[in-house]
């Protein structure tokens, strides 16, 4: 196998697609700002019927979804030790760690009273589902970033150069860079499994939250095996997520996809699929609600459309041994589990939802939308930054450099 | 085993079983509410009700909140539209027609039902919601922190949110007059109705009195006592001379609204053996997985 090392990307930042998303995402900080200061009611379409919108079913309940990338493959390169799955971990880290943040970002953005959101640290209420899923939340994007630092010590380990005045802050710096890297070095397994226990609760207590809206719930998706559901829909989107950032990272910088590793991942894609959509026919069997889907209603054909393009077509998909094989197959039968997890998110937290005393339907305003899309290219922007100043995407044979960087010279 | 140490192990066994049980009442039990057996109530009895609305007048007045002269509340036009408590007003009357037993309209008062087991008590991310012992549950706008899963929650769709508040909304609600109740005064729309129809009490006599009434006037109202179960019971109970479905009331099973909820998140944390066993889980295979391949390197 060629020997694979994680190198910054060195090409030019701002492309037409750089331009095109970065306008987008100051379309969206404008809204943001009349958020702040005319009031959550003046930017969104919310009411008493329905008090979340796209900024929670999307935002955060998709976000985290989406996000699994990073457990999933902590989990696989890790724990079950599978070396050849390293090249993927850190592309993997990156979105995963900017995910939660817009998570974190997006949930104070909601709130009445953001400047409260410390208030669950020390006001518990450990029966409220919310709360649980706050702190797992709050903790694990901590953790990502703990898992994330020995990036940055690799990065900046015998390169510290502050300018001017701060020189001699150089060899402080450098010098707890190499402690701070000897400490992680020997603890990172502790905050590793850490971040999949929690990423275990919290994905799965992200499908409790709407258990307890009880019969405001279409039938379809209110399950007392929400949780589950949510679970390993959330396992079956990581590797999918990791094969489709991967790709699109590779096309971007003009770099030969790393089809092996990621055919590999796609094989684990199948098995997990396959269970979900079992239990999701399983759950929908013993409960009876197939009933539901003989008329034709907004539910019944989200759900429809939900299990047949996020699930049914990527699982076959992912079965044939030529798509698996093909960048191409990949990236489409990936985007498609992805869309199925991103809808089943919207479907429960929006289109399930149905307030006993509806005088009119929730759709999202044009300030909602402005604002997801904005974060949205607003992580593709960080994410692009991100790979060009820190080692991430592994590059086959770069440099013979083989020395671990804890042993470059120190300044001068 | 000798005598001695097996004493001493059932010694042990027992203290770690007290505190285990002492650990767990209180891990599930700082949110059960203690329901007194005096909690107090309201009987709504819509057969009487005659749509004066001055308990919306009442409610605002002794809540400081804007409202008109009490004169304006005669202008029977705004039953027209089905309206709900919102940030504005607490509780709100609705008129429907009543078509089979007579030609009086009726109409239903709508508030918060302040549930025996409420979801927003549960549900509240830091606790701002409490039920208090005289029944009513009231928030707490030091702690809330105003993420609205309260209105998710409520089975009665009843929490209001002041959306076009900027810096500091608040979740409106009925309140149960609590700052009334507290001093000894009834809540407010109790005590202005002019025909009894809301009567304030202890909850467990209102329901004998609701049954009696459906025992000596059985043509006057249906055999049911609409929050005498459901969600588990709620403070606030209803007569009405017909179905309550078709009075808008929600359609709700005996089960306490946050019950399923609560059991599954409990389940996953039951004194965190859970996270805890799946942590050494992984651990124990991270750990195996890394001999392997250390003896592995050892042998090329």
């Amino acid at each position: 196998m060629e020997d694979m090392k994680p190198v910054p990307m060195n090409k030019k930042y701002f492309t037409p697609v750089v331009i095109g998303l970065a306008v987008l995402a100051v379309n969206g900080i404008i809204f943001l700002l009349a958020r702040f200061a005319f009031g959550i009611g003046a930017v969104t379409n919310l009411d008493n019927q329905h008090p979340w919108g796209i900024w929670i079913g999307l935002d955060v309940a998709a976000g985290v979804a989406l996000a699994a990338g990073g457990f999933t493959t902590a989990a696989l390169g890790h724990i079950m030790h599978k070396d050849k799955y390293h090249a993927v971990i850190r592309p993997a880290l990156l979105p995963a760690a900017l995910g939660y943040t817009f998570v974190a970002v997006s949930v104070m953005i909601d709130l009445g009273r953001p400047y409260y959101i410390w208030h669950p640290l020390i006001m518990w209420n450990g029966s409220s589902v919310l709360f649980e899923v706050g702190i797992c939340v709050m903790i694990y994007l901590t953790v990502l970033y703990i898992e994330f630092l020995p990036i940055v010590t690799e990065r900046f380990i015998g390169r510290v150069k502050l300018p001017g005045i701060l020189q001699r802050f150089n060899n402080p710096l450098d010098k707890f860079l190499r402690i701070l890297d000897k400490g992680l070095e020997k603890t990172m397994f502790i905050f590793i499994i850490a971040g999949v226990v929690l990423s275990c609760l919290h994905q799965s207590s992200l499908g409790t939250l709407m258990v307890i809206a009880g019969p405001k719930m279409h039938p379809l998706w209110q399950t007392p095996i929400l949780p589950l559901l949510f679970l390993m829909s959330a396992i079956s989107v990581g590797f999918p997520m990791v094969i489709f950032e991967s790709i699109i990272t590779s096309r971007s910088f003009g770099l030969k996809p790393e089809t092996p590793i990621l055919s590999s991942l796609g094989s684990m894609v199948a098995p997990l699929l396959g269970v979900y959509l079992a239990f999701k026919i399983g759950d929908m069997v013993i409960r009876g609600t197939f009933v539901h889907l003989t008329t034709i209603t907004a539910p019944s054909i989200m759900f429809t459309i939900e299990l047949l393009f996020g699930v049914i077509i990527p699982l076959r998909m992912f079965m044939s041994r030529q798509v698996s094989k093909s960048p191409a197959g990949l990236l489409i039968a990936s985007f498609l589990v992805i869309f199925g997890v991103f809808l089943n998110r919207l479907n429960n937290f929006l289109v399930a939802y149905t307030p006993p005393y509806e005088q009119q339907a929730y759709f999202p305003s044009f300030g909602e939308i402005s604002v997801t899309v904005g974060f949205i290219a607003l992580e593709i922007l960080l994410f692009r930054l991100a790979v060009m100043i820190f080692p991430i995407v592994s590059v086959p044979g770069v440099s013979a450099q083989k020395t671990k960087y804890s042993v470059r010279g120190g300044i001068r | 085993m000798t005598n001695q140490s097996r004493r001493e192990f059932l010694k042990t066994t027992a203290l770690i079983g007290t505190a285990v049980t002492g650990l767990s009442s209180k891990t599930n039990g700082a949110q059960t509410n203690q329901l007194s057996e005096d909690r107090m109530g309201v009987l709504v009895d819509t057969t009487i009700c005659i749509g004066c609305r001055k308990c919306e007048w009442a409610c605002k007045t002794s809540h400081e909140m804007e409202t008109a002269p009490l004169d304006s509340y005669d202008d029977r036009s705004v039953f027209n539209v089905k309206r709900r408590p919102d940030s504005k007003s607490l509780t709100v009357v609705n008129e429907y027609l009543n078509n089979e037993t007579s030609s009086l309209p009726i109409d239903v008062k709508v508030q918060c039902m302040h549930c025996d087991n409420p979801a927003c008590v549960s549900a509240c991310i830091v606790g701002a919601f409490s039920k208090k012992e005289n029944g009513a549950v009231i928030w707490d706008g030091d702690k809330c922190i105003g993420c609205r899963y309260c209105m998710i929650a409520c089975p009665f769709q009843v929490p209001a949110f002041e959306f076009e508040v900027a810096l500091k909304p608040d979740i409106k609600k009925c309140d149960f007059c609590f700052e009334r109740t507290k001093i000894g005064k009834i809540p407010a729309c109790t005590e202005i109705c002019p025909v009894e129809a809301v009567t304030f009490g202890r909850r467990e006599d209102l329901v004998k009195a609701a049954h009696h009434k459906i025992k000596n006037y059985p043509n006057r109202y249906i055999n049911r006592v609409f929050g005498e179960h459901e969600v588990g019971g709620t403070s606030w109970i209803y007569l009405a001379s017909k179905e309550f479905e078709e009075l808008a009331f929600p359609k709700l099973g005996k089960d306490p609204a946050p019950g399923v909820s609560e059991a599954i998140q409990h389940g996953i944390f039951a004194y965190f053996v859970p996270p805890i066993a799946l942590y050494a889980l992984l651990g124990g295979v991270m750990w195996i997985n890394k001999n392997k391949k250390i003896e592995q390197g050892e042998e090329n």
